[in-house]
């Protein structure tokens, strides 16, 4: 018995010290009183050589590239983390002057907003960011700035819908759509900057009434995420919905065939709805200078092209040409409110969907 | 022969310098300080309340939420213990065709994630799935059913959850041996009355902690109860955080969330009363089985497989299809540097966790105070939290650190610099902190099953402290220590938001693959780190099943 058990710890303890070998920066901690001796936190942050550091809540396999092709072109070099928008922020807003980011990268434009407001993001002059970013897509003081466009349109389904019988994402609440409609949880920012921006425009009164048709409209309960959303109208649950174009791309690109299509609406009103996917200074950066230098070249051809074409999403640069496939889909009118909008009214966006019963 | 209710220690009293030793309760209380921060750092969010949001939360949705959460933690305590229960009964006591296999086997689908047990399963059985599209395809469109309801959520929460009752279970009727139902027999019980009047009360304690390890990961849960748009308690949570913008309140309600979960436990106690479970540690032979013969065995080998199945069997195929599908694409280089990392923070960690669990629950015994049983639950409850609160407790924990260590570092005319935050200690706190629970249930109940007796013979047989732990205690805890080491390892692979927000840079896991790539929608490529988590947790579980078994 107790020869077997001491077997047992020590090829637990050899296991750990063989996988803790393998890391250069754990030493191996001693037998059983692992707590006493783990690891001291001398893993040597990656800053210490003035190399810029990112957190970002754009996922790695789309920034990966990206800062990859930086390091080669200027050879300075990058760290980064990604994670969710809210725990980054906290981190930044913990660490306060003792952070290691340089550069914040988000894929909304309200945690942008958000970032800013709790004074997280520094203000940059930059004649070549101001060049390459239209003003609605940056912090009207320069806190941060665009660097893909993401579209938010509706799909519909090409054996059931006209498509001339859709007009605008008003039009979807009309008694037409009754049990013919699918969205996405309201829990999803992309959803609450739609109704951000409809509150902008209609004030919250109307814009209720509007919610409250797209509920009743419902064909079933919401959906986690876009694709489950297409998939259910492929199937035939539901005939329109609402969702930002790349997910459609993806589909599309899998399967040219797919029976679905997007439709630009509010060409005559306010034009479709569109969000960022964006990046901002740090307040408390080390290497302002060098994120500085990382954001502008960012908003530059090239980078624009592989930032946008990477997820098919819309450069946010206009004298970059967009994606071959996303280039079929056809130009649109897009809804020309700054996009801090989606900041702003975030919060009563989302207390309105919740008095409307949108889950 | 086998105790089942207390004896007070009479007749040989222990040196009260050996019966308690000072170091233990000051090792234990530091511990308990180290890894009850965060929960501090939540609970003392109450200083500012932020009336509108809570007003709007209650006015849109609190009672929706409570009743929700109510529901889920109903069923899938139901659920598990139906589940865990008969299905460990069957395989530690009963002789049946694959037994052999399904004793290791029925543990596997604790190395699957609940995320990914919800994606597969909603995306074969909703509406726009191969199932229902095949049901519709041969008797029309009135077939169509939802798989996103109460009942879905149950089902699936539960499906990844009974292993924890199941194994513990399972060890506590391993370790019970024949007697008790031979005597229970000899007084004209049947195996069932045997079962349900001996067995089952002798493993309770066992049950509960299986129990309540799997409803405070319900409770915890976020990413599986949104794949079904299921809003609970933890939603509006994150709603206050995400959507609010407003971590305080998200703190405020998360501590009230704590505070259930205390009720909860500090219940079943009383419940327990004074009982104590001790046993002689004589273990079941293979050859003393009920063996189950005829239509009975192919009946408990079909129940079996219908649970391996669907539990194991089908989430791990849609993800080889998937795998097959294209995602062996997500194939790098780098691959091979997140399994090690993985294995290396799990391995590490679970040997942190399980002296820590195994500091605690010595504690505990040898001090039987109160202040013992409140530092021990403090120091538990934390797997309650939803991982990303918790998460943010220890960072903020930790920079408390980090901002007294900068003045220090400023003093000294060095650069400044996070030491904590970011760094691999952190992070391996925080896997402590996160799982202590998950190890302290195994352990404690196989420290409970040393009789007081057999430690105080040693003694007076002359054997010091050092010696009986070395003789008595670690031999007979070796089986509840490594089944704690196992549960923690599976589970720190598993662990998704600390990881994520407290790892130093480069060190991506398998688990921040997978929400890399699941948070961008891109569940198929997924397969391939989550189908490493699975196999890289199927081996500890294999040899720890196979290890308690003998």
């Amino acid at each position: 018995m107790l020869k077997r058990a001491s077997i047992g710890l020590m090829s637990l303890a050899l296991a750990v010290w063989i996988t803790g070998c393998s890391e250069q920066e754990s030493p191996a901690p001693e037998g059983s009183k692992g707590e006493a001796t783990a690891p001291a936190a001398d893993a040597k942050p990656a800053t210490a050589n003035g190399e810029i550091v990112v957190y970002s809540s754009r996922k790695e396999h789309l920034v990966k590239p990206l800062f990859d092709r930086f390091t080669e072109e200027t050879g300075i070099e990058l760290s980064y983390i990604t994670d969710s928008d809210g725990p980054l922020l906290a981190r930044l807003e913990a660490e306060g002057e003792r952070t290691p980011a340089d550069l914040l990268i988000t894929v909304d434009a309200g945690n942008l907003w958000q970032a800013a407001k709790q004074g997280l993001l520094q203000p940059v002059e930059s004649q070549v960011l101001e060049d390459n970013v239209p003003a609605q897509f940056q912090d009207p003081e320069n806190r941060w700035f665009g660097l893909s466009v993401r579209a938010r349109t509706i799909v519909y389904s090409t054996e059931r819908v006209k498509p001339e019988t859709l007009s605008t994402y008003e039009n979807l609440s009309t008694g037409d759509w009754e049990g013919r409609l699918c969205l996405r949880t309201s829990k999803k920012v992309y959803n609450q900057s739609l109704v951000a921006t409809l509150i902008e425009r209609h004030g919250a009164e109307r814009t209720q009434q509007i919610v409250e048709g797209w509920v009743d409209n419902l064909a079933t309960d919401v959906f986690p995420n876009d694709t489950s959303l297409m998939e259910a109208i492929v199937a035939g649950q539901c005939d329109v919905g609402i969702v930002n174009t790349y997910y459609f791309g993806r589909l599309q690109k899998d399967n040219p065939h797919i029976p679905l299509a997007l439709f630009w609406p509010n060409q005559q009103t306010s034009g479709v709805h569109v969000n960022i996917s964006g990046a901002g200074v740090t307040a408390h950066a080390k290497h302002p200078k060098l994120a500085l230098q990382l954001l502008e070249w960012l908003s530059e051809g090239e980078a624009q092209a592989m930032f946008a074409g990477l997820n098919m999403e819309y450069p946010v640069n206009p004298e970059v040409a967009v994606d071959p496939l996303v280039k079929t889909w056809g130009e649109f009118k897009a809804d020309d409110l700054n996009v801090a909008v989606a900041g702003k009214r975030q919060v009563e966006a989302i207390k309105l969907m919740d008095r409307a019963g949108y889950r | 022969m086998t105790t089942t209710v207390s004896s007070s220690v009479s007749g040989f009293r222990w040196p009260s310098r050996w019966r308690r030793p000072g170091w233990l309760q000051g090792a234990a209380l530091v511990l308990a300080l180290m890894v009850g921060a965060p929960l501090l750092v939540i609970a003392l969010s109450w200083g500012d309340v932020h009336a509108d949001i809570w007003v709007h939360l209650a006015q849109t949705q609190l009672t929706r939420l409570i009743g929700n959460t109510l529901v889920l933690v109903a069923g899938v305590a139901t659920l598990v213990l139906l589940l865990g229960v008969p299905l460990a009964w069957f395989t530690a006591t009963c002789e049946f065709p694959g037994r052999r296999v399904f004793d290791v086997a029925l543990m596997l689908p604790l190395a699957v994630p609940a995320y990914v047990m919800a994606f597969v399963m909603v995306g074969l059985l909703d509406y726009a799935g191969p199932v229902q599209t095949t049901l519709r395809g041969w008797f029309g469109p009135q077939v169509a059913f939802s798989f996103r309801g109460t009942t879905a959520v149950v089902l699936v929460m539960s499906l990844v959850l009974y292993p924890y009752v199941y194994m513990l279970a399972r060890s506590a009727f391993l370790a019970q041996g024949r007697e008790p139902l031979e005597a229970a027999r000899v007084l004209g019980r049947g195996p069932l009355a045997g079962f349900l009047q001996v067995a089952l009360p002798m493993a309770r304690p066992a049950i509960v902690a299986g129990t309540a390890l799997a409803l405070m990961e319900t409770l915890a849960d976020f990413g599986a109860v949104a794949v079904f748009n299921y809003d609970t308690f933890t939603t509006a949570i994150y709603k206050a955080w995400y959507g609010f913008f407003d971590l305080q309140t998200a703190a405020q309600l998360a501590s009230l969330l704590l505070l259930f979960v205390l009720s909860g436990l500090y219940l079943e106690r009383r419940g327990r009363g004074s009982a104590r479970y001790f046993q002689t540690g004589r273990r079941r032979r293979s050859s003393s089985r009920i063996v189950l013969t005829g239509p009975r065995a192919w009946l408990v080998s079909l129940w079996c497989a219908l649970v391996l199945a669907v539990a194991f069997l089908v989430p791990v195929g849609q993800l080889l299809i998937w795998l097959f599908d294209g995602a062996w694409r997500q194939w790098d280089g780098r691959y091979l540097d997140l399994v090690a990392h993985t294995l290396s923070l799990g391995a590490i960690a679970a040997v942190i966790t399980v002296t820590a669990a195994f500091l605690l629950a010595l504690y505990r015994r040898s001090y039987q105070t109160r202040l013992a049983g409140s530092v021990v639950r403090l120091a538990t409850v934390g797997y309650a939290l939803p991982g990303s609160v918790l998460a943010v407790g220890i960072m903020l924990s930790f920079n408390w650190l980090d901002a007294w260590a900068a003045r220090i570092q400023a003093a000294l005319g060095w650069e400044v610099q996070p030491i904590f935050v970011g760094g691999v200690l952190a992070l391996l706190l925080a896997y402590t902190t996160r799982f202590l629970a998950a190890a302290f249930g195994p352990v404690e109940t196989s420290l409970d099953r040393i009789k007081p007796c057999i430690p105080e013979a040693a003694a007076t047989l002359g054997a010091r402290p050092p010696e009986i732990a070395r003789r008595i205690y670690l031999p007979m805890l070796a089986p509840g220590l490594l089944t704690a080491a196992l549960l923690a390892f599976v589970d720190v692979m598993k662990e998704m938001p600390a990881t994520l927000l407290m790892r130093p840079f480069g060190w991506d896991t398998l688990a921040v693959r997978i929400y890399e790539l699941t948070s961008e929608g891109l569940w198929e490529q997924a397969a391939l780190p989550g189908l490493s988590i699975v196999v890289v947790g199927m081996a500890p579980v294999i040899i720890m099943v196979k290890r308690s078994a003998h």
